[in-house]
């Protein structure tokens, strides 16, 4: 009996026994809580390949190959530890699966040779996971106690990183589409559409609106056709969870989809990915033909009467396109500019037929909340929020990744617990949350906890959760300058305030960080009506603009000034930038004491702003200089100082 | 050229709206850029005048309309990058292949783009050459990059 | 169903389905707007249109958003206000300053809106996007820079024409409007109707205009500078001074060309006489001989264009006679200049139409004589007007005059090619007499006079039971061209117009963004028809004596060497 045989017979169909002994150790072995031959397991999700993981299999293989040894090697996704990249994973028969970080491919020979030889190396070594299968190895941590891990709490990440995404039998083995199953089976559309709303689940996409009440709107709407948008347009900067639920655990989010539409009573399905996300596209699409293998796309599914499709559309390229009615237009092959709501897309959407469209993470949620019941997950967060939420931490973080903890959890303990502080030693300044549009909270709000209207109250959004931590060397003008910049480029163009605001926003802003001398007097005058305007300005745009693209667009600018108000100032007033990233604010002289004359800097300074004789301390002339930094950076002896 | 557009046309049903991105997509993986001639044929088949094709085309940055270099560059914008100095970064490249941000090379070695985010932020600041990452990269590392493509061509 | 919303502390009735701009539109509350047009789904860009509502976070868009009873709106709140002058002062900062330049000078609803949000002062600099003038097409001039990204001309080419010819391309702020591969106009499918201008708020699209030329020619006294007016004209170039829509000013008009320095002043109304006999001839040789019917009009150049862009395998079912524009101006050439001991070359012809497309129809390659143009220049309404005023003449002043001979006289017939279904009424009148040998009486054909955009009338003449249909507005035609293919035989002659009721709603008429004259103008020409005696083109005394002279009669050789055109296959982009 081969495996797809097996999974449907005893597993699948209506009246499996899956307390038989035979089932349980057949599914043990899938999903490799046993093994019989050593399994090495590659994290290769797009941050492990570009880390080197591509290299690191490669080696693997040919260790495998020239010393003959029979193993398995498995490509699994993101574990979220993205900084540790590339992770490779161990498991011997009988012993537990011990996990390695930072494993390039020259790293590789040695690990394996100790492992084969049942010794752990001192290095690289992040911890071991554990199950009742298996013997635990001597003074290794577990990898569930880690600082990282401990205060997670993972549902929609369960897999990611464990698992193989390749393999549909592996996520059948671990309980996958049993739960659609038992919807399609037993439950009414109506049913399930309650049970996601006592649950209490909200869009994770950011604007959280009641997961139920969406569906419900939707299921209660009488049409023909409806449709079912699965939105994984994720291009925030900084933002890469929705990446990492495709590649590490796809048939997660497909089960997801599948009983959605089956609760909103849509047949079709669309999945709109990003187009750079090629791995995950890939991914998806070897997922949806496992899936039409065993039969659970396609007409009266496994005999229940339900008819499923899904399509695949990649985005091509714009971030306004995460809005739904954007997204809608691209996927009917229009431009991607937001229309005006209401019409709400629950109502008259695709086509102009019903369509709910949920975030990645919302749909990831599904199978959990059906299968272990509303009320389990009404236990986890807080009461605003129920459930977890992921988020993709980066910038100046001592371990940069994915973490996802329960709602309610303050945003201190995911920085500095989780993700281990603000890394080489530096002062912590910011963390903006929230992605482009979300805002900047300072040392003095890390308390605030995650949730939806405990952030809104303090005028920053939780958004589709990116996290970026600035040290003391980030320069908050120069973050809202860039923030402004992504939007403004990324407007769609349709509504005036968004289109043209954003733009002006940009400008004053560059204007302030621009090099103060050889500004004529109308220039001068210029720069501060533009501050004057910045507020203002900023209203507008949010009270008007058409889509959530544009009321949120003046958001990291408004809360840069709101918090960090100083900098702002010292930018207007003083000139000056203290983090030392607005290049042309800053000015430097030459310590006289530490100067020897060796004449690098006035070698190199591109303005000749360096005068000296050789061995005789130099100076620098302010008005010709161009803050270029060149001479700092050719200093050997410290003598060039940022004033 | 003409055989193989013909061929991925004749892939996609003839007046449906909704494949006209995929058609494109498909096209430009095939020949890199979208010229007019494809534009055109696209419109035809789809039913869709050209303006409305050009128009949708030029709306999404995967689009691109002059062939790309041989060797393609993508500098990430992204937050993380940004804050590791993926400015500096992206001014050096520009300086050194004497180009602006989405432009291509005369002699069509080196066509340069400046992307959101490339999802590997832990890496910061990266960049991208036909497919292969460079992580962590700083100002210093760009010429010789560079010059090392320059060297293969 | 009527139920009551709260507006400026005032209770006012809203309908179920209206949104929330109709319901202000109908009880006098004027909200601006810049990308609203009437009857086709609100776009909701410009945001001008922003009202408070009570409970919510944001400004509400009153042209997308439904009426819903709870509502309690201020329209004109500081805080609205507020955004409504933001919003345009963000416009202006990314407009060129040369109002004072500008085509839309005094009539540009972002000037007006400027001016009544009362800025004054620059609060916001910045770049600007740099474009280049569009020259490229014979009737129309784009100037990207002054586009606000409205999307109105997208839309009425879109969705009324059904031509998209141009569309929006770029995103954010480096969006611009063009056709295909933001090329020259003249390359596109544009077909010059002109609707674009009508709808665009500011001066990002006009007609194309050459007053040097004309002023060249009406103050050299080698050249004998003559003009003819469409017949449209006398009744809207009376909105363009203030006065009474559809007010007729035939008289006045002629007086006032005479003063501008126009040596004759003729009336395209006589040509438009020619036009329906020739015409109906060719239809009644066609229905002898039962050959290419049904047969399309040829009056209008922007459905020629179409044709011959879109359906060149239609072209043979056209009409071969030139519009009355051309005809007039291949007499003017042919048999007036020898009457009046000139030689063509010495005569500058303009034509004064409603229309810009005309512009192009003037410079086809068919409509020249041995290289020379037969109509030199065509003026639209607007630019006819501005020439008076130029001149400073007052309109209301001046004592009306004939046209001159020898097409002096006209039948209202050729009046009637103004209004959609107007030449096919006259058509009937005129192939009524071919076909039996006396004048019909029923003058008057209901049918033909709906303000539908297809209107269809049969009718039997002598033993001929024959079937007319009329199309106005040029995305209307497409449906009915489809089912003549598919094989529909009760229809013998199409009269199309590409413009909304015809040529008093031509592209180029005044531009009034609030108010829609062309019912008015309309009305003013049935009037005239039903006012007037001589109601048969083939009566026209003028005519008859032209044809007694010159052509000798309908079909003649004379008449197929002057009056007759070809057409030819157009390869465009589209």
């Amino acid at each position: 009996m081969d495996e797809k045989q097996f999974l449907i017979e005893k597993v699948l169909a209506v009246k499996a026994d899956l307390t038989q002994r035979e089932v349980t150790d057949a599914l043990a072995l899938l999903r490799h809580d046993t093994v019989n031959i050593p399994v090495v397991y590659i994290g290769s999700g797009t941050c492990g390949k570009v880390a080197g993981a591509n290299e690191t299999f490669a080696a693997v293989n040919s260790y495998l190959e020239e010393k003959n040894i029979k193993a398995e090697v498995v490509q699994v996704g993101c574990i979220g530890l993205c900084s540790y990249e590339p992770l490779v994973d161990i498991q011997l028969p009988g012993k537990a699966r011990i996990s390695f970080k930072n494993i390039t491919h020259e790293r590789v020979e040695t690990l394996l040779d100790d492992i084969f030889n049942s010794e752990v190396p001192n290095e690289n070594v992040l911890g071991q996971f554990s199950n009742k299968w298996h013997n635990r190895w001597d003074n290794v941590p577990l990898i569930n106690e880690l600082p990282f891990f401990k205060l997670q709490h993972r549902i929609v990440l369960a897999n990611c990183g464990i698992s193989n995404p390749d393999s549909i039998s592996d996520y059948i083995a671990r309980g996958g589409y049993q739960t659609y199953l038992k919807c399609i089976r037993n439950y009414t559309s109506e049913k399930i559409c309650n049970i996601v709303d006592q649950s209490g689940l909200r869009g994770r996409g950011g604007g959280g609106y009641h997961t139920g009440e969406k569906w419900m709107m939707a299921h209660n709407t009488v049409s023909d056709q409806k449709y079912l948008i699965c939105n994984a347009a994720e291009s925030d900067p900084g933002a890469f969870m929705d990446r990492a639920v495709i590649e590490g655990d796809p048939h997660l989010l497909l089960e997801g989809i599948a009983i959605t539409s089956y609760a909103i009573g849509a047949t079709k399905a669309y999945i709109y990915v990003m187009d750079e996300y090629s791995q995950a596209y890939f991914m998806l699409n070897q997922a949806i033909n496992q899936l039409k293998d065993y039969g659970f796309i396609g007409y009266n599914i496994f005999e229940s009467g339900v008819d499923f499709k899904i399509t695949l559309v990649k985005g091509p390229g714009a971030f306004v396109c995460g809005e739904e009615t954007a997204l809608i237009n691209s996927i009917e092959g229009k431009r991607g500019m937001p229309r005006p709501k209401p019409p709400y897309p629950a109502i008259e959407g695709l086509f102009g037929k019903p369509t709910v469209i949920n975030n990645v993470e919302t749909l990831a949620n599904i199978p959990f909340i059906l299968r272990h019941g509303p009320l389990h997950f009404n236990e986890i967060g807080i009461p605003e929020a129920r459930g977890t939420k992921v988020f993709a931490i980066s910038g100046k973080a001592m371990i940069t990744g994915l973490v996802e903890v329960p709602m309610g959890t303050k945003i201190r303990d995911i920085i500095f617990k989780i993700a281990g502080g603000v890394k080489d030693g530096k002062d912590f300044k910011a963390v903006q949350i929230g992605g482009p549009s979300g805002s900047c909270l300072p040392a003095s709000q890390l308390d605030l906890t995650v949730g939806y209207e405990s952030l809104w109250n303090e005028g920053a959004i939780i958004g589709s959760g990116g996290m970026i931590v600035m040290d003391e060397d980030t320069c908050m003008v120069d973050i809202a300058k860039f923030f402004m910049n992504f939007l403004q480029k990324e407007s769609c163009g349709k509504c005036i305030p968004c289109r043209e605001g954003t733009r002006r926003i940009h400008e004053i802003l560059e204007n302030i960080t621009r090099r103060p001398t050889g500004e004529s007097g109308f220039e001068v005058l210029e720069r501060f009506k533009g501050i004057i305007q910045l507020t203002d300005l900023s209203e507008v745009i949010r009270d008007t603009s058409l889509c959530g693209l544009g009321q949120t667009a003046p958001n990291p600018l408004l809360s840069a000034m709101k918090w960090f108000r100083d900098e702002f100032e010292e930018h207007v007033f003083d000139r000056k930038c203290r983090a030392g990233v607005c290049k042309e604010l800053r000015l430097f002289y030459i310590d006289v004491d530490k100067c020897i004359g060796c004449v690098a800097c006035l070698r190199k300074c591109p303005s000749n702003a360096i005068v000296g004789q050789p061995r005789q301390p130099h100076f620098i002339i302010e008005e010709k200089c161009i803050g270029c930094g060149i001479c700092f950076d050719v200093c050997k002896f410290v003598a060039v100082k940022l004033k | 050229m003409q055989a193989s557009l013909d061929e991925i046309i004749s892939r996609y049903k003839a007046g449906s709206r909704e494949s006209l991105l995929p058609l494109l997509q498909d096209i430009q993986i095939e020949f890199g850029y979208l010229n007019e001639e494809a534009i055109l044929r696209v419109g035809q088949h789809i039913k869709l005048p050209s303006s409305k094709v050009y128009g949708i085309a030029t709306f999404y940055d995967q689009f691109r309309f002059v062939q790309k270099g041989k060797f393609h560059i993508k500098v990430c914008r992204g937050t993380s990058c940004h804050m590791h100095g993926s400015l500096s970064i992206l001014r050096e490249v520009e300086r050194v292949l004497n180009l602006k941000e989405g432009q291509t090379s005369r002699d069509g070695r080196f066509s340069l783009e400046a992307v959101s985010c490339m999802g590997a932020c832990g890496s910061a600041p990266v960049m991208n050459v036909n497919g292969e990452f460079k992580t962590a990269i700083a100002i210093q590392d760009i010429a010789q990059i560079i010059n090392f493509y320059r060297s293969t061509i | 169903m009527l139920f009551d919303i709260e507006v400026n502390g005032k209770t006012i009735k809203a309908r179920r389905e209206d949104t929330l701009l109709m319901a202000l539109e109908r009880n006098g509350i004027k909200v601006p707007t810049l990308c609203h047009i009437k009857d086709l789904l609100p776009s909701g860009a410009c945001r001008m249109c922003v009202v408070e509502v009570e409970g919510r976070q944001g400004l509400i868009p009153a042209c997308s958003h439904p009426v819903e009873e709870w509502m309690k709106v201020r329209t004109h709140s500081p805080r609205v206000i507020k955004a409504r002058k933001t919003n345009t002062e963000l416009l202006l900062s990314n407009h060129p300053d040369d109002c004072l330049y500008c085509e839309r000078n005094g009539n540009c609803e972002l000037q007006k809106l400027a001016e009544d949000l009362n800025v004054r002062e620059r609060r916001f600099y910045g770049k600007k996007n740099k474009y280049k003038t569009d020259p490229s097409s014979a009737s129309l001039l784009r100037d990207p820079a002054k586009c606000i990204l409205c999307g109105r001309c997208i839309r009425v080419c879109e969705e009324i024409q059904k031509i998209t010819a141009l569309e929006f391309i770029g995103r954010g702020n480096k969006t611009q409007v063009g056709p295909a591969f933001n090329k020259g106009m003249n390359l596109s499918s544009c077909i010059n109707c002109g609707q674009c201008v009508m709808v665009c708020p500011t001066g990002a699209l006009a007609e194309k205009q050459y007053p040097a030329l004309l002023q060249d020619a009406l103050h050299n006294p080698e050249v004998k500078t003559v003009i003819q007016c469409s017949p449209t004209l006398s009744v809207t170039l009376a909105e363009e001074f203030g006065l009474r829509a559809g007010k007729d000013i035939e008289g006045v008009m002629y007086a006032a060309l005479r003063k501008l320095g126009f040596d004759y002043v003729f009336d395209t109304s006589f040509g438009a006489d020619l036009m329906i006999t020739e015409q109906a001839t060719e239809f009644y040789s066609r229905l002898k001989f039962g050959k290419l019917l049904p047969m399309f009009s040829s009056c209008c150049p922007a459905w020629i264009k179409y044709a011959e862009q879109t359906h060149p395998d239609l072209l043979e079912n056209v009409s071969a006679c030139k519009s009355p524009q051309q005809m007039l101006g291949a007499l003017v050439s042919n048999h007036f200049a020898p009457l009046a001991g000139m030689s063509a070359d010495d005569i500058y012809s303009v034509s004064a139409m409603p229309c810009i497309a005309k512009k192009f129809e003037s410079q086809r390659e068919q409509m020249t004589h041995k290289g020379i143009t037969d109509v030199d220049l065509v003026l639209t309404t607007r630019e006819l007007a501005r020439l008076i005023r130029l001149n400073g003449i007052d309109i209301e002043q001046v004592e009306p005059e004939l046209s001159d001979q020898p097409y002096q006289s006209r039948s209202t017939a050729g009046k009637m090619l103004a209004v959609s279904g107007g030449l096919t009424e006259a058509m009937i009148r005129t192939l009524h007499f071919l076909i039996t040998g006396k004048e019909t009486t029923q003058l008057k054909i209901q049918e033909l006079r709906s303000g539908k955009g297809r209107k269809e009338y049969f009718v039997k003449i002598g033993e001929y039971k024959l079937g007319f249909a009329v199309v106005n507005g040029i995305g209307n035609v497409e449906p009915l061209i489809s089912e003549i293919q598919k094989g529909r035989t009760d229809i013998h002659y199409i009269e199309v117009m590409a413009c909304e009721g015809g040529c008093v709603g031509g592209g180029g008429q005044p531009i009034h963004p609030e108010k829609n004259n062309i019912k008015a103008r309309a009305k003013s020409i049935y009037e005239l028809d039903e006012k007037e005696s001589n109601r048969f083109a083939h009566q026209n005394a003028s005519l008859q004596s032209v044809y007694n002279s010159f052509l000798k009669e309908p079909g003649s050789e004379l008449s197929l060497m002057h009056l007759y055109t070809t057409y030819e296959e157009r390869e465009v982009m589209k």
